[in-house]
């Protein structure tokens, strides 16, 4: 294990003070031993904190992991334990292995989690720089157990290949928690220990200068792993001095396309926004990085997209920026909330030009409040389900272009800087639906969508913000027009 | 079984009365006030009768210094508006009741934990646990993994592993924090009935000693009433302005 080893800051102190029972030296086990109900199967794994057994126990369908740590001398392994068994019971859903049980410092500790099958990304670092469709999926998946372990409020803090797993499905699962921070509970790791806690390749400017709080430091160390799989070197090498580590605060990492020249501009943008020295420069979520992951034409790009290093000149502008500005200090929560993803969902037919204004100033009120939030502004265009349509209007225009244009038309008031919002048309038979997939699929925090309230057409085709209201996994903002000016408009539309 | 720590009632009625309704909502099974039911507030009889009602049915309840200046008199060194509030409660209560306080324990140990009113180390002196220095002092001393006191009113929790280096933390409301077995933890739930950390809202803590997860609370009451009261009684005015304030 690569991580770096935090130095003991002191020894114990007078010697009068009751040290907690950690005498625990590990005995040897062997298969067939039994530990709390869990019968040790073999030995997976010995790393420089910890052992992994594979383990089972009458109640469970399949063999789990236990992770016993090896409390040696060293501090360091002991509080990253203590932090794993704090946090990985706090952790739900598909991107953590799930929580099986716990075992205490007063016999054998130990953590029994779900069993992941396969390797770590650890595996695909071998063959050499990956594919960038290769490299774009992995990015995204990993992006998305990001940005879940995130909104659970805890930072990860030792992001690296062999800390990322896959299920069968492809869903990206992250594993040891041992050097985590929960925003919401004491940080055991904070100023105990000497040396920055992380792996020398993917450890975050911000982690080298005892900074635990920013939920970004884990895009920096995404962006190294993709650096890394998109070119077969690390930006930084990998250092094992904290002199060494202190590089990545003074210098710029070598554009991807100095080492692969046929590298797409867009994704190494989307790479080097992730290695931004100050986090504030960064994506401001992980979720913002998978959308532009997902969405490669609607990455704006800027110097970063360059095939050369910035200027001297350049390098020492951000370099003095970054000394003047002092980094607020915000809760994860804060920082979560002040970027989401919005969606727009816009009706462009004629009869609701007085509600897609409305619309706007709802956006508007709600961009305001985010200063980092994404606009997806989304149309539909509505197809029969059986009937196969041309592309073309009847007088030969593209209708996708011409609501992709009306779309951007729509947006232009709004005056967002490059970047900021992507322009999206489905084309679907069922906008509602149309409309929800969307948002599932980009991790939309907040839909705001107009409601035509009692017009006919309505009634004909149901009420599509009712149904995304009803069935939207986040926040949803109806917007309406007061009654008068519904009155004057007709209802005769087929799109929303 | 869900323990609710509750202290620094100071006299406040409504404080103590939402808190221990939010406890009872949480399955709180046993409770344990950690002194100073009496001093600058208002209603020192209806609290000293709850505190013995509780108290006779099984509760633990320790001596703080207000309640020791109250009960015997004792010049614990107050100043001069505290010792007013002093003076005018033991024109209000019984001498059941002054009795009652006289004699509370100062501290009381029950499994891993210590529950004292100011400190672990001496906890007749009231000394203050302002920081991680006397919080040191208290987690090199105790045995008890756990230590639970009051006397500060701003709640903190206070924790130290191998290195013996003392880290504090404010604690998030409604967040439970595991408390880890292989450190010492010194808790402080903060002032039911005199907030000072700048928000009016009362503090308490509940304890899952099965679990092992420690819950602080920030519970909104009728502050506006509670400070009415104290300037109706003729107290010291900044006591009841403090009520309005959290501060």
């Amino acid at each position: 294990m690569s991580t770096i080893p935090a130095a003991p800051v002191s020894g114990p102190g007078d010697g009068a003070a009751p040290a907690p029972a950690t005498s625990l030296h590990n005995v040897s086990l062997v298969p067939g031993q039994v530990i709390d109900g869990f019968r040790l199967l073999e030995r997976l794994h010995r790393g420089g904190m910890a052992v992994l057994w594979k383990v089972t126990r009458a109640d469970l369908a399949e063999p789990a992991i236990m992770k016993i740590p090896l409390l040696g001398d060293d501090p360091a392994s002991i509080v990253g334990f203590e932090v794993e068994q704090m946090i990985l019971p706090l952790l739900r859903g598909p991107h953590v292995p799930r929580f099986i049980a716990a075992g205490g410092f007063d016999a054998q500790p130990y953590i029994v989690m779900e069993m992941l099958q396969g390797e770590s990304l650890r595996a695909r670092l071998d063959g050499g720089p990956l594919a960038p469709e290769e490299l774009v999926r992995i990015g995204m998946r990993a992006a998305e157990a990001l940005h879940d372990v995130h909104q659970q409020q805890v930072i990860h803090h030792d992001v690296k290949p062999s800390n990322i797993m896959f299920r069968a499905d492809g869903t990206a699962v992250l594993i040891d928690f041992g050097l985590a921070r929960h925003d919401r509970l004491p940080d055991l790791l904070a100023e105990q220990f000497r040396l920055p806690m992380g792996t020398g390749p993917y450890i975050s400017p911000e982690q080298v200068l005892h900074n635990r709080t920013d939920p970004r430091s884990d895009l920096y160390a995404l962006g190294v792993i993709l650096y890394y799989l998109a070119t077969g070197a690390r930006p930084f090498g990998a250092p094992t001095s904290v002199r060494g580590l202190r590089r990545r605060l003074y210098e710029q990492a070598a554009p991807p396309r100095t080492r692969v020249h046929d590298f797409p501009p867009w994704l190494q943008e989307v790479i080097l926004h992730c290695l931004e020295v100050d986090p504030e420069r960064r994506y401001a979520t992980a979720a913002q990085l998978a959308f532009d992951l997902a969405h490669p034409q609607g990455v704006a790009l800027t110097a970063r997209a360059a095939s050369q290093l910035p200027s001297a000149w350049e390098r020492l502008r951000r370099l003095t920026r970054r000394m003047l500005t002092r980094p607020e200090v915000r809760t994860m929560a804060q920082q979560l909330n002040r970027a989401p993803i919005v969606m727009a969902a816009v009706d462009l037919t004629q009869e609701s030009e007085a509600l897609a204004d409305a619309l706007r100033a709802a956006v508007r009120h709600v961009l305001n409040a985010a200063p980092q939030a994404r606009l997806a502004c989304v149309s539909v265009l509505r197809t029969n389900r059986l009937v196969l349509e041309t592309p073309l209007d009847a007088v030969g225009n593209h209708r996708h272009v011409l609501r992709l244009v009306q779309l951007q038309h729509w947006a232009r008031p709004l005056a967002l800087p490059p970047g900021r919002a992507t322009f999206h048309v489905l084309e679907a038979p069922d906008p509602a639906q149309a409309i929800l997939d969307y948002a599932s699929a980009n991790r939309v925090d907040h839909v705001v969508v107009g409601s035509r309230g009692a017009s006919s057409l309505r009634r004909y085709l149901g009420s599509v913000s009712t149904q995304v209201v009803a069935e939207a996994a986040c926040t949803v903002t109806v917007v309406k027009v007061p009654r008068e000016e519904r009155a004057s408009s007709r209802s005769d539309g087929t799109s929303l | 079984m869900t323990i609710a720590l509750l202290t620094d009632i100071h006299s406040n009625r409504e404080a103590l009365e939402a808190c221990l309704a939010h406890a009872q909502d949480r399955g709180a099974t046993r409770y344990l006030f950690l002194g100073d039911y009496v001093g600058y507030g208002a209603d020192p009889v209806w609290v000293v009768d709850t505190i013995m009602d509780y108290a006779a049915r099984g509760a633990v309840a320790l001596r703080g210094n207000h309640d020791e200046a109250t009960g015997s008199a004792r010049d614990v060194h107050m100043n001069e508006d505290a010792q007013r509030c002093v003076d005018w409660t033991r024109t209000q209560l019984s001498a059941e009741q002054l009795d009652f306080l006289a004699r509370l324990p100062l501290s009381a140990q029950e499994g891993n934990a210590l529950f004292v009113h100011a400190n672990g180390w001496d906890p007749q002196g009231y000394e203050y646990i302002h920081g991680p220095m006397e919080a040191a002092r208290n987690l090199q001393v105790v045995r008890a993994r756990i230590t639970f006191c009051g006397h500060m009113h701003e709640p903190m929790l206070y924790h130290m592993g191998l290195t013996q280096r003392v880290e504090m933390f404010s604690p998030v409301p409604g967040t439970p924090i595991p408390l880890s077995a292989a450190r010492r933890w010194l808790a402080i739930p903060g002032s039911v009935g005199q907030p000072r950390d700048g928000n009016p809202a009362a503090c308490y803590a509940t304890y899952d000693e099965f679990n092992n997860l420690l819950t602080f609370w920030r519970i909104p009451y009728d502050h506006a009433t509670a400070a009415h009261k104290v300037r109706a009684a003729g107290l010291p005015e900044r006591y009841a302005d403090q009520l309005v304030l959290g501060a």
